[in-house]
């Protein structure tokens, strides 16, 4: 057969089919994470930069003037650069980082090598799919440059505002190129989850039931289905938004006169807009969220050296949590003024919620109770995200809450609200990731103590940075206010956004130590061994130098759930998925 | 304030750089030995990490324990509303819920971290699931949303759907946005909007308004907002150009405009701005506020309700704002009386 054939032809591969148009998954993965961390760098860096203009406004920071040019004249920001960079901070965290970089990574790594495929049904279609993000990517940094400045119409780029180049100068050129880099951005994700999809459906290895999958690709594989069925959506959204801006229709645009001038656009809705865009945005959170927990719940277990607990229950609040991120997307739309009636509906949907996650948060600290507790930086970042996902997901309940949502909907509460549950928590995933899968990754160990330093100091800073942000909230205080110096009602928050953005400073230089360590250690850090965290799942049957078809000879066979950490009776505290039940061993249904 | 913090920024350096270097005498003591293990965990790391996991907990707790004492003054002070005192006895049973959850929770988290650190001598117990504790955990949650749906939704339709007097009509009021300024509209006598829309701005004429509708021409049009207490408004909110959010905090409103089409809100405001200003935790805040002033060299403050921008609409978003004045019906009725007509603009 052809693929054999291909298989048994050992042909030198050139530089650039081995690593520029690679369709091996384990290239693509690292293809994935280091583009998503050069974004993340600009991301963060970003933060820190209009955190400065938080704490100190019209403080001169030469800094700025270097950075920014023309933007902060004698070192000060000027208000339109500040939108953008929230901007462009908000669009690169959310997207390029912990969609792309957090799924392309590990769904990509994973997917084949924990449920035994050779590679993804695609190998083709997985290169597109990192290209078109590579694309995406050149796009939105390119848009940086722009004479009229990026976007900076805020992350949900809100019609008319990121519609009318009038409005603000971001709607210009910097918005037309938003809108092309989250097209190709969209097209990636499309191609990518279609693949993980079809890989995880059709490709399991013998006795490699869905029962048995690891959670984190049944993690994977439900926030590939959402990508599917809601980035479609944003598409769509998007290409009615370049109708408008280019073409004249009035999809989002009605009576309008702005800057003086009357537009001739009559019967659009901006709230339309909206529906679309949380058709998607809402799904999304959870198509960040989703991986990070799958991550998550296999760190623990393997680190806990201790089943997972309620791995059944923990597959079902998977799907329970994807159905509802369907049907809650209104309650970002509280104060539109869309009907009342849908206002119920969407609290009620959007508190069933917490049901699930509540499950999930339980089952975690369960699955701690009573283990043999490893506390690798993998692990205490997986620590680290239950505790944000318990803290962050907990606000959720006031902010999903409409009769509350009115007065807090758009400042500081939700700002906290969100980066706590979706950015700290999913971030804390991915680094789990790294230092977990980095030796399968580059087949050496990252430094340990770095890693410590890394996870404490990013652990203190994040909780500073973002929990008395609730405080600011309960306080009236907008977001997306260039400065709060207009009103006399906020001047006693100034020591707060000073706390804040010292926090946020350190916190961001923090992540240098993680650069470092994974760059150094990338190239030379210790040899690792083939199974160094002693994990049952099929990744750790794989040879340290990685191989294109993963494994040299047979795929395994996988006779036994991922779970069966210190199960008694065995002479080991772990089992591997390939070894055959015994006769006496006890039957868990796995 | 800023010294506490120069204190904590030194403290993490300190501890950064002490780890630093327990990186190189590490790996100066095993250098030569067999490699990867080095970075392995060991029984020393699991003690200690699980011993920090422990401090953290005692930290956040703590820290937000001191946040709450704080920070207490700078929060919004009671509701100046009918319906914000619903949304506010609503606030403080989610919130003690929640904070009730996070202290149970959290420590349980933490001190599992700590307790079950890893023994190389010990092993873990298998225990895949149990029914009985996830039935618990899933009705528990369940039962206790329930509970807060319910009380939400009621909550949330009074505020939407306020029951008048029979004889109680609201009096409308138009909140009109633009790029970066609100304008008032008052009906008039008529209790009547005149019709108005963006393609009859011009001249004096800055929001549109119909001078051949008769329902305009007693319309009143400010840029202060004054209402009389204890009355309901019922504000119906336009905009211009882009979508603003009329935000109103001490009275718990909040609705946006959206250009093209209506939106509404019914207030009943019921503390005046003098009533206000005489508040204990009003007046605990404004002094704080005027300390900070003071030092800073700016002029003292006077309490005033205000309207802000809530919607990120431009460049001058953080200073889209108008005063509110909440007045007793006579100052009102003088106040409206000294303002002119839109029929006297034209």
């Amino acid at each position: 057969m052809a693929t054999h054939e291909a298989h048994d032809h050992h042909h030198e591969q050139s530089f650039v089919e081995k690593y520029v148009f690679s369709q091996d998954h384990k290239m693509i993965a690292k293809q994935f994470l280091i583009t998503g961390m050069i974004m993340g760098i600009i991301g963060v860096g970003m933060s820190m930069l209009f955190r400065l203009q938080l704490a100190w406004p019209d403080h001169s920071f030469p800094i700025l003037e270097t950075l920014l040019g023309k933007w902060a004249p004698d070192g000060v920001m000027d208000p339109n650069i500040y939108l953008a960079l929230v901007t462009i901070h908000g669009t690169i965290m959310v997207f390029f980082v912990l969609t792309a970089g957090l799924s392309g990574t590990f769904s990509n790594l994973l997917i084949p090598l924990q449920i035994g495929a050779r590679d993804m049904a695609s190998g083709f279609i997985n290169m597109l799919s990192y290209w078109f993000f590579f694309g995406s990517s050149i796009v939105m940094v390119i848009s940086l440059f722009v004479e009229s400045g990026p976007a900076s119409a805020g992350w949900t780029v809100y019609p008319p505002l990121s519609a009318l180049p009038q409005a603000i100068p971001g709607s210009g050129l910097g918005m037309t190129l938003w809108l092309v880099s989250m097209s190709l951005f969209i097209v990636s994700s499309l191609l990518g989850a279609l693949n993980y999809i079809v890989t995880v459906l059709n490709l399991r290895t013998k006795g490699m039931s869905m029962t048995r999958l690891p959670l984190t690709i049944w993690a994977f594989f439900v926030t590939a289905i959402l990508g599917v069925l809601s980035f479609p959506v944003l598409f769509s959204a998007a290409l009615l938004l370049i109708f408008d801006r280019s073409m004249g229709t009035s999809f989002y645009l009605s009576d309008i006169m702005v800057a003086g001038e009357l537009l001739s656009n009559q019967g659009g809705s901006p709230v339309l807009y909206q529906h679309l865009f949380w058709f998607l945005g809402h799904p999304e959170v959870y198509i960040i969220l989703l991986p990070a927990l799958g991550i998550t719940s296999e760190v623990i277990s393997t680190n806990a050296r201790k089943p997972i607990f309620g791995y059944r229950a923990m597959v079902g609040s998977i799907l329970a949590i994807a159905f509802l991120s369907f049907i809650v997307w209104g309650h970002h739309m509280f104060v539109t003024g869309m009907n009342p009636f849908l206002g119920s509906v969407f609290t009620f949907t959007t508190l069933l919620i917490a049901i699930p996650s509540a499950v999930k948060a339980f089952n975690y600290i369960t699955t701690l109770w009573k283990g043999n507790l490893r506390l690798t930086p993998a692990m205490l970042f997986s620590i680290g995200l239950v505790s944000t996902f318990i803290t962050g997901g907990l606000t959720g309940l006031i902010l999903g809450d409409s009769a509350l949502d009115i007065n807090v909907h758009d400042t500081y509460f939700v700002v906290a609200h969100f980066h706590i549950v979706m950015g700290l928590s999913a971030i804390f995933g991915m680094f789990a990731g790294v230092y977990h899968w980095f030796p399968k990754m580059f087949g050496r160990r990252m430094i340990k103590s770095l890693g410590y330093v890394h996870f404490w100091v990013t652990f203190v800073t994040a909780y500073g940075v973002f929990f008395p942000m609730h405080f600011l909230g309960m306080a009236g205080l907008p977001r997306r206010y260039y400065t709060n110096t207009s009103f006399p009602m906020f001047d006693d928050l100034a020591d707060i956004n000073v706390m804040v953005s010292i926090f946020a400073i350190v916190g961001g230089i923090a992540q240098l130590v993680f650069i470092f360590n994974f760059f150094y250690s990338a190239t030379r850090g210790k040899r690792a061994s083939m199974n160094p965290w002693k994990s049952n799942t099929l990744e750790w049957t794989t040879p340290v130098e990685h191989i294109h078809g993963n494994w040299p000879g047979e795929i395994p066979e996988v006779h036994r759930w991922a779970y069966d950490y210190s199960k008694p009776g065995m002479e080991d505290d772990f089992v591997p998925q390939t070894v055959p039940i015994r006769e006496n061993e006890v039957e868990t249904g796995h | 304030m800023e010294t506490l913090l120069i204190i904590i920024v030194g403290i993490l350096g300190v501890i950064a750089i002490t780890q630093a270097v327990r990186v190189f005498e590490l790996s100066a003591a095993v250098k030569g030995e067999d490699g990867a293990d080095n970075e392995n965990v060991t029984d020393k790391d699991n003690r200690n990490q699980g011993m920090l996991l422990l401090i953290f907990m005692v930290l956040l707790l703590g820290g937000f324990i001191a946040m709450v004492i704080g920070y207490k003054d700078t929060l919004l002070p009671v509701s100046a509303s009918e319906h914000g005192v619903n949304v506010d006895n609503l606030w403080d049973i989610s919130m003690w819920l929640i904070i009730v959850v996070f202290f149970i929770t959290q420590p349980i988290l933490f001190y599992f971290g700590y307790k079950f650190s890893g023994r190389k001598d010990r092993k873990a117990v298998y225990m895949e699931h149990n029914n009985r504790l996830e039935f618990i955990w899933t009705i528990v949650p369940a039962v206790v949303l329930a509970g807060l749906i319910i009380y939400g939704l009621s909550t949330w339709s009074n505020i939407m759907n306020p029951v008048l007097d029979e004889n109680e009509d609201p009096m409308i009021v138009e909140i009109y946005a633009k790029q970066f300024a609100w304008t008032a509209r008052y009906s008039g006598e008529d209790n009547q909007l005149g019709y108005a829309n963006v393609r009859m701005i011009g001249g004096t004429n800055t929001l549109g308004v119909d001078p051949d509708d008769a329902a305009s021409l007693d319309d009143v049009i400010t840029t202060e907002l004054h209402l009389p207490v204890n009355k309901p408004v019922l504000f119906k909110f336009r905009s211009q150009d882009v979508i603003h959010s009329a935000y109103m905090p001490h009275f718990r409103l909040q609705m946006n405009c959206v250009p093209g089409t209506k939106t509404q809100f019914m207030l009943t405001p019921t503390m005046t701005t003098e009533e206000m200003r005489v508040d204990p935790e009003m007046q605990a805040k404004v002094s704080r506020v005027n300390e900070i002033r003071g030092e800073r060299g700016d002029e003292a403050w006077q309490f005033d309700y205000i309207l802000l921008c809530n919607k990120i609409c431009g460049s001058a978003h953080y200073n889209m704002q108008m005063k509110v004045v909440v007045e007793s019906e006579e100052e009102y009725n003088k106040w409206m009386s000294e303002q002119k007509s839109f029929a006297e603009l034209l």
